[in-house]
């Protein structure tokens, strides 16, 4: 392979003048961390409700929570950020249009709500599939106690439903930290946007890409590190993951 | 809202659109897919064979492709598999890839990866009692692997494999960032060209809507046919 290996440029000033080629990528590292935790924020929330509703006996709600499940889960990411960045502030009145797009970081809130939402139909169909997984008792004997339907999710189902899907919520939290890398055609120069500009700064293809390729291994292996710990924090007794 | 909406310009530019554009896209996912399929199997056999090492090396390949964002490896093989190569066919310099081949390698070597985790399911819920009635029968580990236990498993894991297509219809779309164009990539360009960013990411998001909700609802039928057998 005649290819000019330079594993020092990590080392080198980058052009942009904000110290090492390797800060740059750091920097990038630490926007797709921010991105990421926010927008899993955002599909925590947004999909708790809607897995919610999916579970509910009423016939609307059951019909909101499949809409908008199926609405985020048939477009493919990327446009869908397209949507939100380039099309939403045209269809909305011309102040808020204007407002939204001189936004400073527009592509950074951009992407955490569009990953965020893209991401919350995927935790809503894991919280339902968990909700719908508990023994019918633990439900009834709820409404037995004279719970209401409020006090029943809170205190009863969802403690339960989400320590049993916390093993696909791992995955879809990895899922939301390697989507992030699609806010690179919005703009957003988190990881690889950064390991893509050292690249054409500095022509070390390779060298860029593996530093990138390392810090995600590395990112996951934190992550799932993590999770592993909170799974055993507060796994169920009785169950199998339990003790 | 809709008064200044062009439609003619969605008119105009649907010959490019679906002729140039989602030709590209179905082609690309239907390679993708089957090569995927028969390198996702090949990684599942390994990872059941037995043999420590074939395991473990499919094993890493697995975690470490599914621990990557797309885009990125997009970029990898995009600027890797020329050299990739000149490294087979003893070229002097890179060789020239074309956008298809580079992407259709790309989604290859990355779907195999989630392809053969599906088909490790599939096999592994085969029930032990088959192989062994195979390998009772006399049949080699090809034979019982290519008449009883891979037929099957495919036949269970049909409809998440297609599920897993349509996923990567969707990924399709992220050949974007090599300026490919496929559907999306072809509606942006009209999009820049004419500004008429609008209307062209509205109508390639409705496209891409319809046919994904058209292709879940037949699995979903699908699966519904299926399960009746068992």
């Amino acid at each position: 392979m005649n290819y000019n290996w330079n594993w020092g440029i990590f080392f080198q000033p980058n052009p942009m003048g904000t110290g090492t080629y390797l800060d740059m990528l750091l920097s990038g590292l630490w926007l797709t961390i921010k991105t990421a935790l926010l927008a899993w924020i955002i599909a925590l929330i947004c999909g708790s409700i809607v897995g919610v509703l999916r579970t509910l006996p009423s016939k609307t709600a059951e019909w909101i929570g499949f809409l908008y499940v199926e609405f985020f889960r048939n477009m493919p990411l990327l446009v869908q950020l397209f949507l939100w960045f380039f099309v939403l502030p045209e269809l909305l009145p011309r102040a808020i249009g204007l407002w939204l797009k001189q936004l400073p970081n527009a592509p950074f809130w951009t992407a955490a709500i569009g990953v965020g939402l893209f991401m919350s139909a995927r935790v809503a169909v894991q919280l339902a599939a968990g909700i719908s997984s508990l023994p019918r008792g633990q439900k009834q004997a709820a409404t037995a106690l004279g719970l209401t339907t409020v006090q029943t999710y809170r205190y009863v189902l969802l403690p339960m439903a989400f320590r049993i899907i916390l093993p696909p919520l791992t995955s879809e939290f990895l899922n939301t930290v390697k989507n992030t890398a699609v806010a690179i055609t919005i703009g957003l120069i988190e990881l690889t946007g950064q390991a893509r500009s050292m690249q054409e700064f500095s022509f070390q293809v390779f060298e860029a890409f593996t530093a990138a390729t390392l810090m995600y291994l590395l990112l996951n292996l934190v992550v799932v590190t993590a999770m592993r710990f909170l799974e055993r924090r507060v796994a169920i007794p009785g169950y199998i993951a339990g003790k | 809202m809709f008064s200044s909406f062009d439609f003619d310009v969605i008119r105009r530019s649907l010959p490019y659109l679906f002729y140039e554009g989602m030709t590209f896209t179905l082609t690309l996912t239907a390679l993708s897919a089957f090569g995927g399929l028969v390198f996702g199997t090949l990684i599942a056999l390994m990872r059941l064979s037995g043999y420590r090492l074939l395991g473990r090396v499919a094993g890493l390949y697995v975690d470490f492709m599914r621990s990557l964002p797309l885009v990125l490896v997009i970029f990898w093989f995009y600027f890797l598999v020329p050299y990739i190569g000149q490294w087979l066919t003893g070229a002097s310099r890179p060789i020239k890839v074309g956008a298809f081949s580079s992407s259709l390698i790309t989604f290859i070597m990355f779907e195999a990866a989630y392809f053969s985790e599906i088909m490790r399911a599939g096999i592994q819920s085969i029930s032990r009692g088959q192989p062994a009635a195979a390998s009772a029968l006399g049949m080699t580990y090809s034979q019982t692997m290519r008449y009883v236990v891979l037929p099957q498993a495919f036949r269970n894991m049909l409809p998440v494999l297609l599920t897993q297509t349509i996923v990567l219809f969707q990924d399709t779309s992220l050949v974007y960032v090599l300026s490919i164009t496929d559907f999306l990539g072809a509606a942006s360009k009209v999009a820049q060209r004419d500004g008429r960013l609008v209307e062209m990411y509205l109508f390639a998001a409705v496209v891409y809507f319809t046919i994904s909700c058209i292709a879940s609802w037949s699995v979903r039928r699908l699966q519904a046919r299926i399960s009746i057998v068992r």
